[in-house]
């Protein structure tokens, strides 16, 4: 395997009048690329970026001659407080991906070499990606042989299928929490212990993205049927790490797996993952060397800081990220049921104009509709212009907005806005939002509570508007746009509103298999959910950064914090 | 006397009682539903069934008052159940990160005492000269400065002044190892919490002792033993402080209380594994165990702590002794 | 009058024609500020603080939450005297808005502990028997639980915002005030008097309002003082943890919170100037209480 890593393409150094070290506009700005492969960023800090851009290139070390070294630890953050459990099958926050995902074996994955592809995908447990039988419902495995468990037994079809069985028809008082995304599987069989087969309901090109789950651990099914809750606090996989210790609410420690059915991997001899939610702390350890990287991303100050160090001790990594925060009104609460209402809210805010400087403080920047800006399935610049909150000429857009306030009788609203107690972006970008909506003379107040409150709040429908979010993993935009149909059919919208129309179109989307027909019908749904009845409406598409100690090889940014975490592939250089 | 120590120990039983009333209603007032929050944290979905078994495994279908009395009875055996939020025995997470608290506790005192007390004295020595100004201004800027302030510009200066002194940051290790282990990681780490919680502590013992020490020493023994000729140094070392630092015995039992305080916000700070930290996350997560767990322990400390310090001033001072 | 009586000298001259009463308050005042020359500076913070917050919306010389992009992090100039936070905030307006939100916090909480310790303090010494002992109890208990883990049991149920604050820190204040008074109270219960204007047949309310609660003046002035630095010093901890007052509304705790830490490197104005609002404002506070303490309190007085 070869890496491209460093030195792809070096980003100029900051200049004063051009926002810090971002390069040329992203995707969504340009015409879309036909093949989605992002390029990756990469920064030199100190004296090197000192616009010695030509220097950089031949002073870079020579791409294809780097032999990874094997041996050494990786130390990194995890920025949460211990993730509430440890099965894969049931959480859905980084927090476990992060912690536990070295311990396991996935079916698919993304390619470690290419994490930002939307289509490429590879195996880690399968032998080759099988091509769809009967019409494209039927998908064949075969297993990997001699893979085993970390306690020593074989791994076979058996447990493969017994995993994914708990994952999509998950016995009673169990929870799987990505359920709802293999409603087009009928059933998983493992015939033999060399093969699994799936068989869908029917044929849609959503379904490998959604194989390709980061958290779709194959688990014991020894374990499984004995015990189903045992995951939650244990640890048994076979994965390219073994589980060496759990100190609780401070670290997770990982061994090098001997046995790890890749011949010569994983590099590492182990790895720490260090529990620390305060930003402030991680950002410190990475200065000091006490940690080599957080696997989440980090604002562009907390960047700058890092880059500024002397010597060539700080790498940077960055790409759009597959998560984006929504504003979302609650249709039952007037006068939020009345789309004119509604529609003046996107109206106000001056996406164009303020992304950028909210780049500079934020982990935001992209100005996108609701797909993945890079996607070919995403609008163009002169798509989103004409969508409410996209238009060129906020003026005007105001004024529309003034206009509709008035014809609605909602002048000079007051509400509340509740938001997330997270600080990047969610806070960042609520501050934005109110002084946006003062300016059509709203009073906003901000209601912030914790995680599980907040997620109470949303539920419950007990707020005038708040601060959403939709974060997916494998970008897969058929899917990740249901986040905004209605709660009968999408469980986690929030908004409160029941809409046929929109449930319609967006079957016909799912359904179509035609590309240029799909994206004429993305365009349609696009615009009916954020203009014509302004259900829920974008603020810029969230940036992931990843700054991190140069030593560290091996690893390429991808568009979700979920995924590539198993840290098989990275090596130290030291 | 003896009457006295039994009331007082008995006056233990039904304040540990009513904080444990008083704990037990303000988590169940905490609106939500800690199964729902627990199962949905991360945003995914779950059914209704699943949310019933949560409820039926943490007991929380039975009437209110037999919880209560499970929780109470389970106090004084030492059980204190599992914990909402991980699912393991809540002392196993308390015993995990009660080291580390423990520590600075204990750092943070014994500093505070070494600074306090050597200027409280000196302060009242010598009042409203300019020593006893700049003492005073001291110890106020103690009580003033937030403590988490105070710890970010700490870790600041070490960043900095590493970095300009070796040439390359340093900072203290940010994973806990005990202290037997290996001393000068784990001193290194706890000294600059420490610091920071025993600067605020000692603020408070240092305006007591001076306060005490003004009092006893306008008393008339002391106007007689200089009189008398007594070296100045004999008069405070052997009547004075003896005297004065009774008053700031008492002080222990709520220097106890601005530590826990102040325990809660530096381990944010500085990002320790630690009882404060863990209270913090418990009542985010509504873990109810965890959270009436700790609180009681904490009131418990406080509540034994202070009795303890009632008896020992009572016996230490003979007018309560004989009188 | 208790304090030995100066010479007209040391009273400025226009306050000749000025009633004894008052010319009596202005010399005691002035005594008060020869002689504790740390309490008059505390004061004098107390009072800057005051006009500040008071009069924020004509002092301050931008809006405290209007952003503006094209500022941001921008050190201190001539333009923005503190300089501007990551969003392009004005620093020197949100510190003397935030000086109006500290104020009515820690007043708010102080003002409310002390009367409602006052009344459970008093009335508990006054009536004694077993009202006496259950009150005790009950304050015991809820004093024996830390400040800050009260002040967020309750953010917790009640809910984040500048109210919810002024509840979650009053609540544990009130049993430490009642403590103090009802021990001052007390000594004042067994003075014979009392007895003597309940044998006339005086009312309860007359006896209290009239007798007890003047001599419980000096250690209540004292509380209030402590409680309004202390309420600010809990209201920023609140917010640095992310549960008390929330964003937009400006308050030195919430700008200490989240961007100072993130900018402390790079923009340490951002993290300086509030957390020294914070330390200067509950200093004074507590300077003017010490010294108001040493100039009631007559055990302490140099002779």
């Amino acid at each position: 395997m070869s890496y491209l890593m460093n030195g792809v393409q070096v980003a100029l150094p900051p200049s004063p009048t051009q926002p810090c070290g971002l390069g040329p506009p992203s995707p969504a700005l340009r015409e879309r690329v036909p093949s989605a492969a992002r390029r990756v960023r990469v920064r030199r800090s100190g004296l090197l970026a000192a616009g010695l851009a030509s220097a950089l290139s031949t002073t870079a070390p020579p791409l294809a001659a780097e032999t990874p070294k094997s041996g050494g630890t990786l130390t990194y953050m995890i920025p949460a407080d211990a993730p509430p459990s440890l099965d894969g099958h049931r959480e859905t926050t980084f927090a476990t991906v992060h912690s536990a995902a070295p311990f396991y074996s996935v079916l698919i994955r993304v390619d470690p070499n290419n994490p930002s592809s939307t289509t490429e995908f590879v195996c880690d447990l399968c032998t080759a990606m099988p091509q769809p039988t009967e019409d494209g419902k039927t998908y064949t495995f075969k297993i990997r042989d001699h893979v085993k468990f970390h306690d020593g037994s074989p791994l076979t079809a058996a447990d493969v299928a017994a995993s994914w069985n708990a994952i999509i028809h998950p016995p009673e008082g169990v929870t799987s929490a990505r359920e709802s995304y293999f409603v087009m599987v009928n059933k998983v069989e493992a015939p033999d212990p060399a093969t699994v087969v799936f068989h869908l309901k029917f044929a849609t090109s959503a379904f490998l993205p959604a194989l390709a789950d980061p958290f779709a651990w194959i688990y014991k099914k020894e374990i499984l049927e004995r015990d189903p809750h045992w995951y939650e606090k244990n640890i048994l996989g076979s994965g390219p790490f073994k589980f060496a210790g759990l100190e609780t609410g401070q670290s997770i420690k990982g061994v090098r797996n001997p046995d790890y059915y890749i011949e010569g991997l994983p590099y590492l001899d182990g790895f720490t993952g260090i529990y620390a939610e305060k930003q402030a702390v991680r950002v410190e350890a990475i200065r000091a060397d006490r940690a080599a990287m957080e696997f989440r991303g980090m604002p562009p100050a907390s960047r700058d800081q890092l880059v500024k160090e002397p010597g060539d001790k700080i790498a940077v990594q960055e790409s759009d990220w597959n998560c984006v925060n929504l504003v979302t009104p609650n249709h039952k609460k007037k006068p939020f049921d009345d789309v004119r209402v509604r529609r003046a809210l996107t109206l106000a805010i001056d996406n164009w104009h303020d992304a950028p400087a909210l780049a500079k403080i934020a982990n935001v920047h992209t100005v996108g509709g609701i797909v993945f800006p890079g996607s070919p399935l995403a609008a163009t610049k002169e798509e989103l212009q004409t969508i409410a909150g996209f238009w060129p000429d906020v003026e005007k857009s105001r004024a529309e907005a003034q206009r509709l306030l008035k014809e609605a009788g909602a002048e000079g609203l007051k509400f509340e806005l509740m938001n997330r107690n997270v600080d990047q972006p969610y806070k960042y970008v609520a501050t934005w939002l109110i002084d946006e909506w003062s300016k059509i003379g709203f009073h906003v107040t901000q209601r912030v509570l914790p995680t599980g409150p907040f997620f109470e709040g949303l539920r419950n429908g007990t707020f005038d508007v708040t601060v959403d979010f939709n974060c997916q993993a494998v970008v897969n935009p058929l899917l990740d746009v249901g986040k905004f149909l209605p709660h009968s059919v999408y469980t986690e919208n929030y908004g409160n509103y029941e809409d046929q129309k929109e449930i319609g179109l967006y079957q016909q989307l799912l359904h179509e298999t035609d590309p240029a027909k799909q994206r004429a019908l993305m365009r349609e749904f696009e615009k009916y959910v954020l203009d014509t009845e302004a259900h829920m409406f974008m603020t810029p598409w969230w940036y992931r950064i990843i700054p991190y100690r140069s030593y560290v090889k091996g690893w390429k940014i991808s568009p979700s914090h979920y995924l590539n975490q198993d840290l098989a592939t990275i090596w130290l250089d030291k | 006397m003896y009457r006295y120590i039994i009331k007082r120990l008995l006056l233990v039983i039904p304040t540990l009682v009513g904080a444990a009333a008083l704990v037990f209603l303000l988590m169940r007032l905490i609106p939500g539903d800690i199964c729902v929050v627990r199962l949905g944290s991360g945003g995914g979905t779950f059914d209704e069934r699943a949310v019933q078994a949560c409820h039926a495994q943490l007991g929380l279908d039975r009437p209110m008052f037999l919880q209560f009395v499970d929780f109470v009875w389970g106090f004084f055996r030492g059980d204190f159940g599992i914990s909402m939020w991980s699912g393991k025995p809540v002392l196993y997470e308390i015993a995990a990160r009660f080291p580390v608290s423990l520590e600075i506790a204990i750092m943070a005192v014994v500093i505070a005492n070494l600074i306090a007390i050597p200027l409280g004295t000196i302060s009242a020595l010598k009042q409203n000269s300019p020593i006893d100004l700049v003492i005073r201004v001291f110890s106020i800027a103690g009580l003033a400065t937030p403590s988490f302030w105070l710890g970010i510009l700490f870790i600041l200066a070490i960043l900095d002044i590493s970095q300009a002194a070796f040439g390359s940051p340093w900072m203290p290790p940010i994973d806990y190892v005990p202290i037997w282990q290996d001393p000068l990681r784990n001193l290194s780490m706890v000294i600059f919490p420490a610091l920071t919680v025993g600067y605020r502590t000692s603020a408070v013992t240092m305006r007591m002792t001076r306060s005490a020490m003004l009092e006893v020493l306008r008393e008339d023994y002391i106007r007689t033993a200089r009189a008398k000729g007594l070296v100045e140094h004999i008069i405070i070392n052997r009547h004075a402080l003896k005297n004065a630092l009774l008053p700031v015995v008492t002080l222990i039992g709520i220097e106890a209380a601005f530590l826990i305080g102040g325990l809660v916000v530096t381990e944010q700070v500085f990002n320790l594994n630690g009882i404060g930290r863990l209270f913090v996350q418990s009542v985010q997560n509504q873990d109810y165990t965890m959270t009436q767990a700790l609180v009681m322990l904490v009131v418990a400390a406080f509540v034994v702590t202070n009795t303890v310090v009632d008896l020992l001033y009572a016996w230490l001072d003979p007018r309560i002794r004989y009188g | 009058m208790t304090i030995a009586a100066p010479t007209t000298r040391t009273i400025p001259a226009i306050a000749d024609d000025v009633p004894e009463f008052r010319r009596s308050v202005l010399r005691r005042a002035w005594i008060f500020c020869r002689r504790q020359p740390l309490g008059t500076f505390g004061m004098l913070i107390v009072v800057i603080t005051a006009i500040a917050g008071l009069s924020a919306d004509w002092i301050a010389p931008y809006s405290p939450t209007a952003n503006d992009f094209a500022a941001m992090t921008e050190p201190p100039s001539w333009a923005h005297w503190l300089g501007t936070d990551q969003f392009g905030r004005d620093q020197l307006s949100r510190i003397i808005f935030g000086a109006r939100t500290a104020l009515i916090v820690g007043f708010s909480c102080a003002i409310v502990a002390s009367v409602a310790g006052m009344v459970l303090g008093v009335g508990s010494a006054y009536f004694g028997g077993r009202l006496d002992l259950y009150l005790q109890g009950v304050l015991d208990v809820v004093m024996a639980f830390p400040l800050i883990i009260m002040a967020l049991a309750v953010v917790a149920i009640f809910g984040t915002g500048v109210h919810n604050v002024i509840v979650a820190i009053t609540i544990p204040l009130i049993p430490r005030c009642a403590r103090v008074l009802r021990s001052s109270a007390l000594a004042i219960r067994e003075v014979p008097y009392i007895d003597a204007a309940r044998a006339c047949g005086f009312g309860h309310n007359r006896i209290i309002l009239r007798h007890m609660v003047p001599n419980v003046m000096a250690p209540y002035l004292i509380m209030l003082t402590a409680f309004v630095g202390q309420a600010i010093l809990a209201e920023a901890s609140l917010s640095y943890l992310g549960l008390g007052v929330q964003e937009p509304v400006p308050a030195w705790g919430l700008m200490l919170q989240g961007g100072a830490e993130e900018y402390a490197s790079t923009a340490p104005w951002i993290a300086i100037f509030p957390g020294l609002a914070i330390a200067l404002t509950v200093f004074g506070f507590s300077l003017f209480g010490d010294s108001l303490r040493d100039a009631l309190d007559p055990k302490l007085r140099d002779r």
